[in-house]
């Protein structure tokens, strides 16, 4: 009687994950299988005829290819370098600075940035931009999701920096490490980890960006490929679903493939201390 | 080799004085203990050689050289700290290694100094491995290697014991202060265990509230202790101390203790012509001076017994001497046979007495 109900709960448990994970792999099937096939519509079905055709017709839009490879990749690239020195900086600073109340700091500026890049904070963005001479520039777009991105990334950053024992840091002062030589040859590796955690997230969030760049650019040039994917809808404003598929397909790889380089380089893991 | 000088060194953090007009004087290649409960400034101090914390005021030599200003680079000494410290993502080889490298050390030199230390550590086998991947005896030979490579001028010890099981502490404590002997650099070693500080040092400091109580080699400081902090503190089991009132109705005084009376003929000139009748002060005497005697008659104090320990190679007795709980410490493998009440003897000679303040009355 036991093991029965043992045998159904697992099964009941097993055919509700299934369903639940149909619901999250249908999409992503989909998003795979459409873009090859030459009659694509929203149904999930094997592509049918095979066609390639949809990928030319991709590459020989020359704004959407410039927005994929070169605007998207210099907003995402800029912004993850940005922000990923400047929390590491902040956060160490933040750390081991011997001022009261930085943890309060670093809780405001968490709640703080998210106002910052939300929708009520665009039009003092855009004017901040608009007299810095910002407006239509890639640094513009960079700045402000480097300013809305950078305090939760602190907060991120803040977490790693504490973990490492002060002694450390002591012992190579005591082994004559000058300051900076200590912070890069032991605090900087230790944190390494968390440095790789929060450039990915920052290039994620800047690379599926739409609503900063599609205010402040103006010039097709400009746009990044989450504004450039429009180029793919009709002048109606349906999306043409072969193509806007190969387009969406060829935007995740990059993503994809950062995420796999840090893993592989560096691996989204953590040097824990010895045990005190 | 170098000696080290404190001048009335002091570090205050905010209004706490952590260390509070320490001085005194090490001489070279001598191995020094501080000794404390938690608390009493001894890790403050050692930081303070090493650098780690700049002095409020006085001053700070080590060899010849006023460091009270310098930084922990520029002062050439070792440390090994409670957790040992190692770096976590660098090999044990670039561990031992790294003083070296931050002085510029060339590769080949490098390796071949750190192979050296190594292999008189005992630890030449680890030198791939990283330092989560080593038992704590290892990461602490690996800490000490990491600290005598550049031979500093002093060692720095920062309770580097405590984190190892009791069986380890006791082979890494010889192995330390065969090492110092070894390599005759100046010690300074911090810890909160009288026995660590007994067996290591050539001279301990006895620190409480900031401040160095007494300083003297180990024996001396065991036989002679200066307040009645330092016979509490050093010792295993502790002093035992008991109240005593001085009477002056004999021509030296008397001391009236629980259950005992004595004479203080012994410390007249200690107590001098300021000494007053009812003058509440304590007594002190070491476990191992109390002797068991045959009955009361002969007996300088007799208690209801609480405890028997038998620890093998010695007895631990304790008795109920007047609500006061005094214990005695017998060298014999073979526990007394007792019927409930214990009668000890004590030459005086082993008795120390101490003032209203704790202080130790001279004989």
């Amino acid at each position: 009687m036991r093991l029965l109900r043992l045998v159904v709960s697992r099964a009941a448990f097993y055919a509700v994950a299934a369903v639940f994970a149909c619901l999250f792999a249908l999409p992503l099937v989909w998003l795979v299988f459409a873009p090859f096939d030459a009659r694509a519509n929203l149904s999930l079905r094997l592509p049918h005829p095979f066609t390639l055709a949809n990928f030319g017709k991709v590459f020989s839009n020359a704004f959407a290819v410039r927005a994929l490879f070169a605007n998207s990749i210099i907003q995402g690239v800029g912004a993850m370098l940005l922000v990923t020195l400047l929390a590491t900086l902040m956060a160490y600073a933040l750390s081991r600075a011997p001022i009261r109340g930085t943890d309060l700091l670093s809780y405001g500026l968490v709640l703080f940035s998210s106002i910052v890049t939300g929708t009520a904070a665009m039009v003092p963005l855009f004017l901040l931009v608009f007299s810095l001479g910002l407006i239509d520039t890639q640094l513009g777009v960079i700045l402000v999701f480097t300013g809305g991105l950078l305090p939760a990334a602190v907060f991120i950053m803040r977490d790693f920096v504490d973990s490492i024992p002060r002694s450390y840091e002591e012992s190579a002062l005591v082994a004559g490490a000058s300051p900076w030589r200590m912070f890069r040859d032991i605090a900087l590796p230790i944190v390494r980890p968390g440095m790789m955690v929060v450039a990915v997230w920052t290039f994620v969030n800047v690379w599926g960006g739409f609503f900063v760049p599609f205010i402040l650019l103006r010039s097709p040039s400009n746009m990044p490929a989450s504004v450039a994917i429009y180029s793919f809808y009709t002048e109606g404003g349906t999306p043409i679903i072969t193509l806007t598929t190969a387009y969406s397909l060829l935007y995740t790889i990059p993503v994809l493939a950062l995420y796999l380089f840090v893993n592989w380089r560096y691996g989204f893991r953590f040097f824990g201390g010895i045990k005190s | 080799m170098a000696r080290v000088v404190f001048d009335n060194v002091s570090k205050h953090f905010g209004t706490v004085k952590a260390v509070d007009g320490v001085s005194f004087e090490i001489d070279e290649g001598a191995f020094i203990c501080l000794l404390g409960p938690s608390g009493c400034g001894k890790t403050t101090t050692l930081r303070l050689m090493a650098g780690l914390e700049q002095a409020t005021s006085g001053r700070i030599v080590i060899g010849e050289r006023d460091v009270t200003q310098a930084k922990p680079k520029e002062r050439d000494v070792g440390m090994v700290f409670q957790d040992y410290a190692l770096f976590p993502h660098m090999t044990i080889a670039e561990n031992i290694a790294y003083p070296l490298k931050v002085r510029g050390v060339g590769s080949h030199d490098r390796n071949a100094r750190t192979e050296e230390v190594a292999r008189s550590l005992g630890i030449e086998q680890l030198l791939a491995r990283r330092p989560g991947q080593i038992s704590g005896g290892q990461q602490q030979r690996t800490s000490v290697a990491r600290a005598v490579v550049h031979k500093p001028q002093v060692f720095l010890f920062d309770e580097p014991l405590s984190n190892l099981d009791a069986k380890l502490r006791v082979e890494a404590r010889s192995f330390l202060k065969h090492l110092q002997m070894e390599l005759g650099v100046t010690a300074v070693y911090v810890t909160h265990d009288q026995a660590e500080a007994m067996a290591l040092a050539d001279r301990i400091a006895v620190m409480e509230s900031g401040r160095v109580v007494q300083m003297g080699p180990p024996l001396e400081v065991y036989r002679r202790p200066a307040t009645t902090f330092v016979a509490s503190f050093l010792g295993n089991p502790p002093m035992n101390l008991l109240p005593v009132t001085l009477r002056l109705d004999g021509s030296d005084g008397r001391l009236h203790g629980p259950g005992f009376e004595l004479d203080a003929g012994a410390w007249r000139e200690g107590l001098g012509a300021g000494s007053r009748d009812g003058a509440e002060l304590t007594l002190g005497v070491r476990p191992e001076h109390l002797q068991l005697a045959p009955d009361a008659a002969s007996a300088t104090l007799s208690g209801q017994i609480y405890t028997l320990e038998p620890l093998g190679p010695e007895t631990l007795i304790t008795c109920m001497v007047d609500g006061r709980l005094v214990t005695a410490r017998l060298f014999s493998d073979e526990p007394p046979a007792l019927d409930g009440t214990a009668h000890f003897r004590v030459d005086p000679e082993h008795l120390d007495l101490f003032d209203q303040d704790g202080n130790r009355v001279p004989r």
